[in-house]
């Protein structure tokens, strides 16, 4: 009988050591697809146990995101509190008590839940638990800088759009404001989502839950004209100083394409014989016109993909409110087959065609020039602070690669200066300072309304921040006009304090 | 404390020779079918979570199913040690008894509700036919009876076919039909809620666990998230709070007792002593099984107590007396072998 009694005993235990591998399962490769799941009753609970780490500006004291202590039927529960309102409500996020969860909140929320796992850490964790202790997340300390964001976002007021300043050595994000704004301390409140939801802005048709800075898609106008003069001095085709006749038009498939208009002024304005740089200064279609028509679209395509178009810039907020940059069909963006004979290079020149982008694309375009040429990588995130003070991680400014050459760089530079000095954007001189800049002023499908942009850096010498400002829906507002007046006070804000 | 006393009384009473028991296993099996069917009589029954297994007597609740085990236990150990020749001679007339207990655990499923204990029943049965006639063809036709029996259930009681679809589809995307509140919703907001929250509490003690007493058990209001948690759940509990390095520590404790309770039985000198401690034995890691894996979605769930750690008077007092007969078997095959 023996033998018998032996197999069975190892049926006995195949049965226990199944039961082993089922609760490995469980417990490691299933897990996190588990606690991914929003009827997931048990994580619903436990996020309120922990005290999620806070999400600080850069002075590493004012409070995004912060928590409120309840004590309730014995047990210490948290709740997310945002102390500071609208002032950067799309780029924290939200994370919400049904664990709905946005923004930084989304994509850091293994740090501020403390459930960011390397060996010795989940060690000391499962220590602490065992003792009792509460567990703690992570802060992390942002590069926003308060005072520019709540300026920027003041300068905005109800309008539609969005202002994004980086510095161009680092990538550091100093600033992100998109307007229209939310106070996500409603997102808990009965019908709060609602009265979100129903927030549109001057423009009509905004979306407060939408980061425009990074997600926005405009159409770039003239700030496009950067990539262009870029593509036709790098490629060698032209210098600064080519010359080019301005009859107020340029001819193309045989039609003219009229320059902009003046508003003080009847009909489009005509320069005459002019440079590349004077084109660029005074913003000339006819001259970009004719240097897209040189070039040919691929040239200029190719040097908007070196600058990041065609990519989703890296950030550390969620990549489902990141858009990448570039033409645009039929709401998605497409680099086409043919580009010379695809796309309309005259208009591709001057912004306009297809060409949908985020004001984070156009800051990145005017940071590589204010950084000789190499595209800095963007981030938002200075460093993340364990429960014990310790720093468990701090962005190293890195690079995305070079784009232009830095001559290229040093002409763009003397381009972007004469703009801001007797151009297009004289309103955004700073007194002492001097300021490089591209104004845009983009043309919507309704007849005298625009799209105003102002991306500029200062100092032009050895730059600190660059700025990208961008407006919807300006009924005769151009970009020199209305958004280079914010520009220059993010820039006056950010360089002097 | 119940089990403790139950413990100390059985080694007393039977510290010269537990072998007298083998007089009476006809009583055994009656005694075991009465318990097994207790819980069907009018008045006292009781049907707790769907499944018929609990018995009033007077303020105290018990389930007589976990005594009946180990009568049924003691009387398959007696009856086939004594049969076991000609049973595995493999004549029709000896198989009647045999069929009798195969139509008695289809039955006991049928009406109970309970595939957990028909299956622990019936699988220490299958277990004890093997050890007793080394036949694997009988084990082989028992099984094949067993499973087109569980089948016909299946198609009959729609307890079990819900049970079943619980393991095979715990989430649905789309609102299926819920009997509970007879509205349209999602499988898991319904009828596996159970079994799904009880497998996020597992989930969540990841490697470590939470640390004891400190799990997630109740919503922010305080109240239980997972029904039957001290009881039937008692595992997603355990490893929610000791983790996955807790968990297996349970586990091989039980691997560690299931091997001693053999090597009892391999020492052993006579049949029944034998059968006795590889059935008691058995049926421990069977019934482990059978919770632990219905929770885990290895097998469909079905509510039956974990050894020794589930919250619950009758699987407690049963596990020590489990115990101690593994313990009076020991004991005698220790002293034979010294003896001899």
């Amino acid at each position: 009988m023996n033998r018998q009694l032996s197999r069975l005993a190892i049926v006995a235990v195949v049965l226990l050591v199944a039961l082993v591998v089922a609760t490995t399962y469980w417990q490691t490769w299933a897990a996190g697809g588990l606690q991914d799941r929003q009827d997931n009753a048990v994580e619903l609970v436990a996020q309120f146990q922990v005290a999620r780490g806070l999400i600080l500006a850069d002075n590493g004291l004012t409070l995004l995101a912060a928590n409120r202590r309840v004590r309730r039927n014995g047990q210490t529960l948290y709740f997310r509190r945002y102390p500071t309102k609208g002032l950067a409500a799309q780029t924290v996020g939200y994370s919400t008590s049904a664990r709905t969860q946005t923004g930084l909140e989304e994509s850091l929320n293994d740090y501020l839940t403390g459930a960011n796992t390397n060996l010795s850490n989940a060690f000391h964790r499962t220590l602490e638990q065992i003792g009792g202790a509460t567990v703690r997340g992570n802060n992390v300390v942002l590069t926003l800088n308060p005072a520019a964001q709540e300026l920027a976002l003041q300068q905005l007021g109800d309008r539609c759009g969005a202002v994004v300043a980086m510095n161009p050595r680092t990538g550091a994000i100093l600033t992100m404001a998109s307007s229209p704004t939310f106070d996500p301390n409603l997102i808990d409140k009965p019908g709060g989502y609602a009265k979100i939801v129903k927030i549109k802005g001057a423009c009509g048709d905004g979306s407060a839950l939408l980061n425009n800075a990074t997600a926005g898609l405009f159409t770039p106008g003239s700030t496009f004209k950067m990539v262009t003069a870029a593509a036709a001095i790098d490629s060698g085709a032209f210098t600064p100083t080519s010359i080019f006749h301005d009859p107020g038009y340029c001819t193309e498939y045989g039609k003219k394409v009229s320059n902009a208009g003046n508003p003080d002024q009847k009909g489009p304005e005509a320069f005459g014989t002019v440079t590349l740089a004077q084109g660029f200064q005074h913003s000339i279609n006819s001259v970009f016109c004719n240097v897209g028509m040189k070039i040919g679209a691929a040239t200029i395509l190719e040097y908007a993909k070196r600058f990041g178009f065609y990519s989703t810039p890296p950030l550390e907020t969620p990549a489902n409110e990141r858009a990448p940059s570039g033409l645009y069909y039929n709401r998605k963006i497409e680099y086409p087959k043919h580009p010379n004979t695809a796309v309309d290079p005259g208009r591709l020149a001057f912004g306009q065609e297809h060409l949908a982008v985020t004001p984070l694309q156009m800051l990145l375009v005017a940071s590589t020039i204010a950084n000789g040429g190499v595209v800095p990588r963007p981030y938002l995130v200075k460093k993340i602070i364990g429960p014990d003070g310790s720093t468990v991680r701090a962005t190293k400014p890195d690079n995305l690669g070079r784009a232009i050459k830095p001559q290229t760089a040093a002409d763009l530079t003397q381009m972007m200066i004469s703009v801001v000095q007797a151009g297009t954007g004289t309103a955004a001189q700073i007194p002492g300072i001097q300021v490089a800049g591209k104004t845009g002023t983009a043309e919507t499908n309704v007849n005298g309304v625009y799209t105003a942009w102002f991306v500029a850096f200062a100092p032009a010498d050895d730059p600190k921040v660059a700025v990208a400002v961008v407006i919807e829906k300006q009924l005769n507002g151009f970009g020199g006009a209305v958004a280079a007046p914010i520009a220059k006070l993010v820039l006056e804000k950010l360089l002097h304090g | 404390m119940i089990g403790v006393a139950a413990f100390a009384v059985t080694l007393l009473a039977f510290r010269r020779d537990y072998r007298v028991l083998e007089n009476y296993k006809y009583l055994f099996g009656l005694g075991a079918v009465a318990l097994l069917f207790m819980p069907l009589l009018p008045g006292i029954g009781e049907t707790v979570n769907g499944a018929r297994l609990w018995v009033h007597a007077g303020p105290f609740q018990i389930q007589p199913g976990e005594l009946g085990k180990i009568a049924l236990i003691v009387f398959l150990a007696a009856y086939l040690r004594e049969k076991r020749e000609v049973l595995a001679q493999g004549r029709v007339k000896d198989w009647g008894p045999l069929l009798v207990i195969w139509g008695a655990a289809m039955l006991l499923l049928f009406v109970t509700d309970d595939l957990g204990s028909a299956l622990l029943y019936y699988g220490i049965f299958l277990a004890l036919l093997y050890a007793a006639t080394a036949r694997l063809s009988f084990v082989a036709v028992a099984l094949g009876l067993f499973l087109a029996g569980s089948a016909a259930v299946y198609q009959g009681t729609p307890h079990v076919r819900e049970r079943v679809t619980n393991w095979l589809h715990p989430w649905t995307t789309h609102k299926v039909f819920c009997p509970l509140s007879g509205t349209m919703t999602l499988r898991q907001d319904c009828t596996s809620y159970q079994e799904v929250q009880s497998l996020y509490s597992i989930a969540h003690g990841g490697y470590g666990g939470t640390g004891l007493g400190a799990g997630t058990f109740t919503n922010t209001q305080g109240h239980q998230l997972i029904p039957y948690l001290n009881t039937d759940f008692i595992y997603s509990a355990l490893a929610q709070e000791l983790g996955l390095a807790g968990a297996s520590a349970l586990l091989l404790i039980y691997m560690v007792f299931v091997l001693r309770g053999f090597r009892v039985s391999l020492l052993a000198g006579d049949g029944f002593s034998k059968l006795l401690a590889a059935g008691l034995t058995f049926g421990f890691a069977l019934q482990t099984f059978i919770i632990v894996g219905g929770i885990l979605r290895v097998i469909p769930l079905t509510g039956i107590t974990l050894p020794f750690v589930s919250y619950g008077g009758s699987s407690i007092v049963s596990n020590f007396l489990l115990l101690a007969g593994l313990m009076l078997v020991s004991h005698r095959a220790n002293t034979e072998v010294a003896g001899g």
